[in-house]
């Protein structure tokens, strides 16, 4: 019995090396006084000090982050909007039909959702660029808010809504001061979702993006296909930072969020993206 | 019903509304109406009959989806045991959070890493040197393909089948142990069967991406494999073909309703409803 506990160990030890192997293989070499990811010829910053005085890169991260900020930002104001607009559906088909809808995006491939907004683009005369990224993204990071603020708003407590209206409150008191803040949670973690889906995505950013405008995702794959530079490995240490840090902010966020309520925490996967 | 709720609700149903037509129906509609149309904008249905009869389009299918398979499985192997044996771990949800982790970190850095460890002079060869075995040309290769496609896949595979496992009650196991069945008979007969929304969902969720998968086929597998994601890249971005590319985007969409047909949890649907 005991034996086998070590085997299963074991056989867990091994894959989370597997699973972490590649990411600190990249970290590692990102301090590599070489040029290549082979043979240590000692640590450096080199490789730093190269993207930081890289201005394209640099100016591809600034774009990179509004447009995740951005898409993020109206992705949340009209997720919330409908998921509001779905909680007051009362027909229970209509409801479904609407869901179905919304889980369109989220289960599609994204190769097709690419392809599907380029033709819309095109057909539509709209020049592809930074406008259309950033459409792009806030279109398929719609439907992940919404999932995210549906269930705080069936978890609320209805006498609440009722007794705001009772003591007078109009439209615009009753969402800002009642329901807005009951579900600011689901708000902020579908921000927060919005957000990593945005920085992360390649595929449908690839499709939408024209000539002009690159995020770092498609730069990197241009920069790939011509061979390996540690200066990707030095950004590739920066990102994986600043992910860290994001899901160290979603993981407070949500168990936070999850003390006063019992439900089990749940961790959400980002979708496969860009596969 | 009071003037004031319909008034509320048509404005939150502005904004969500108009992206529902916009970016949710217009793109499929487009998408379909294309595969339908010839390069002037005709009515047709040659694309179809193309793609139908030409044994280049049918192959490739048929690879697509064998990849597909191939990677399922192997994730699915790898994937069942380390949700199994994290279950049993005291601080499972840490560990859990260990394994979503890497998916968190951005798909092409992670291909990348790939790209140094495998190449001609990278690590692996560098490493296998030291056993006196002459660099091999791993990039670039089938095995490359389905090892990279594998790493990426293993933990949306791990967590639907971490998550039904924990949802199993203990006390099922211990009955069945009770009773006399032995450790792999308790897992092959209880275990099992009771985590199958989870293999399906895992299933689900690595199967379809792995007929999508465009950017991996390029950089890692240098195209000898192409899936019919690459071929709609390839339509759209190289040949500008747009019509026969959303025909395989059409075919890519019907490919994925079969699966999530096969791979519905009854149970689930049935409680929804």
């Amino acid at each position: 019995m005991s034996r086998k506990f070590k085997l299963g160990n074991l056989y867990l030890g091994s894959v989370f090396v597997l699973l972490y192997l590649p990411i600190l293989f990249l970290i590692v070499y990102s301090f590599n006084a070489g040029d290549v990811m082979q043979g240590w010829a000692g640590f450096s910053l080199k490789h730093y000090s190269e993207l930081f005085s890289d201005t394209r890169i640099l100016e591809i991260v600034v774009s990179t982050f509004l447009i995740a900020l951005l898409s993020s930002l109206l992705a949340s104001i009209i997720g919330t909007a409908g998921a509001l607009y779905i909680y007051n559906l009362k027909h229970t088909v209509v409801k479904n039909i609407f869901l179905s809808l919304n889980n369109i995006l989220l289960v599609s491939p994204d190769v097709i959702i690419g392809a599907s907004f380029l033709i819309l683009f095109t057909v539509m005369g709209f020049a592809l660029g930074f406008t259309s990224v950033l459409l792009a993204h806030i279109a398929f990071s719609i439907p992940i808010v919404v999932l995210m603020v549906l269930p705080r708003l069936q978890e609320m407590n209805q006498s609440i809504v009722a007794s705001a209206k009772d003591l007078g409150a109009n439209n615009w008191q009753m969402i800002s001061r009642v329901i807005l803040p009951v579900i600011s949670p689901g708000i902020l973690a579908g921000f927060f979702m919005a957000f990593t889906y945005s920085l992360d995505d390649f595929a449908v950013t690839f499709f939408v993006t024209g000539n002009g405008f690159t995020t770092l995702s498609v730069e990197i794959y241009s920069r790939a296909r011509q061979g390996v530079s540690l200066e990707i490995n030095a950004l590739s240490t920066m990102m994986f930072v600043v992910s860290l840090l994001l899901v160290l902010f979603y993981y407070v966020i949500s168990t936070r969020a999850v003390k006063n309520k019992k439900r089990s925490t749940r961790l959400v996967l980002p979708a496969s993206e860009g596969l | 019903m009071p003037k004031s709720k319909k008034q509320r609700q048509l404005f939150y149903l502005m904004p969500y509304g108009l992206w529902l037509l916009l970016f949710v129906i217009a793109p499929l509609i487009l998408l379909l109406f294309q595969s339908l149309t010839t390069q002037n904008g005709q009515f047709t249905l040659h694309n179809y009959a193309l793609y139908f009869s030409s044994g280049t389009y049918l192959l490739m299918t048929f690879n697509s989806v064998w990849y597909a398979l191939l990677i399922t499985i192997i994730t699915l192997v790898i994937s069942y045991p380390t949700a199994y044996l994290l279950n049993q771990l005291k601080q499972k949800q840490f560990w859990l959070l260990l394994v979503i982790l890497p998916t968190w970190i951005n798909l092409l850095l992670k291909t990348y890493a790939f790209i140094g460890l495998l190449s001609k002079t990278g690590t692996v060869n560098n490493f296998m040197s030291l056993f006196g075995i002459v660099p091999q040309q791993l990039l670039f290769s089938n095995w490359s393909f389905l090892l990279v496609a594998a790493y990426i896949e293993i933990p949306f595979m791990i967590l639907p089948i971490f998550n039904s496992l924990a949802e199993i009650n203990p006390r099922l196991e211990q009955a069945s142990r009770d009773l006399g069945a032995n450790r792999w008979q308790t897992l092959r007969r209880v275990i099992m069967p009771l985590s199958m929304p989870g293999i399906k969902a895992g299933i689900q969720a690595v199967f379809i991406p792995s007929l999508s998968l465009f950017m991996i086929t390029r950089l890692i597998g240098g195209n000898r494999v192409i899936t019919l994601g690459t071929a709609i890249e390839e339509h759209f971005l190289v040949t500008q073909n747009w019509q026969l590319g959303s025909t395989i985007g059409i075919i890519l969409i019907v490919a994925m309703v079969i699966t999530m047909i096969f791979t519905r949890d009854r149970k689930h649907s049935r409680k929804r409803g």
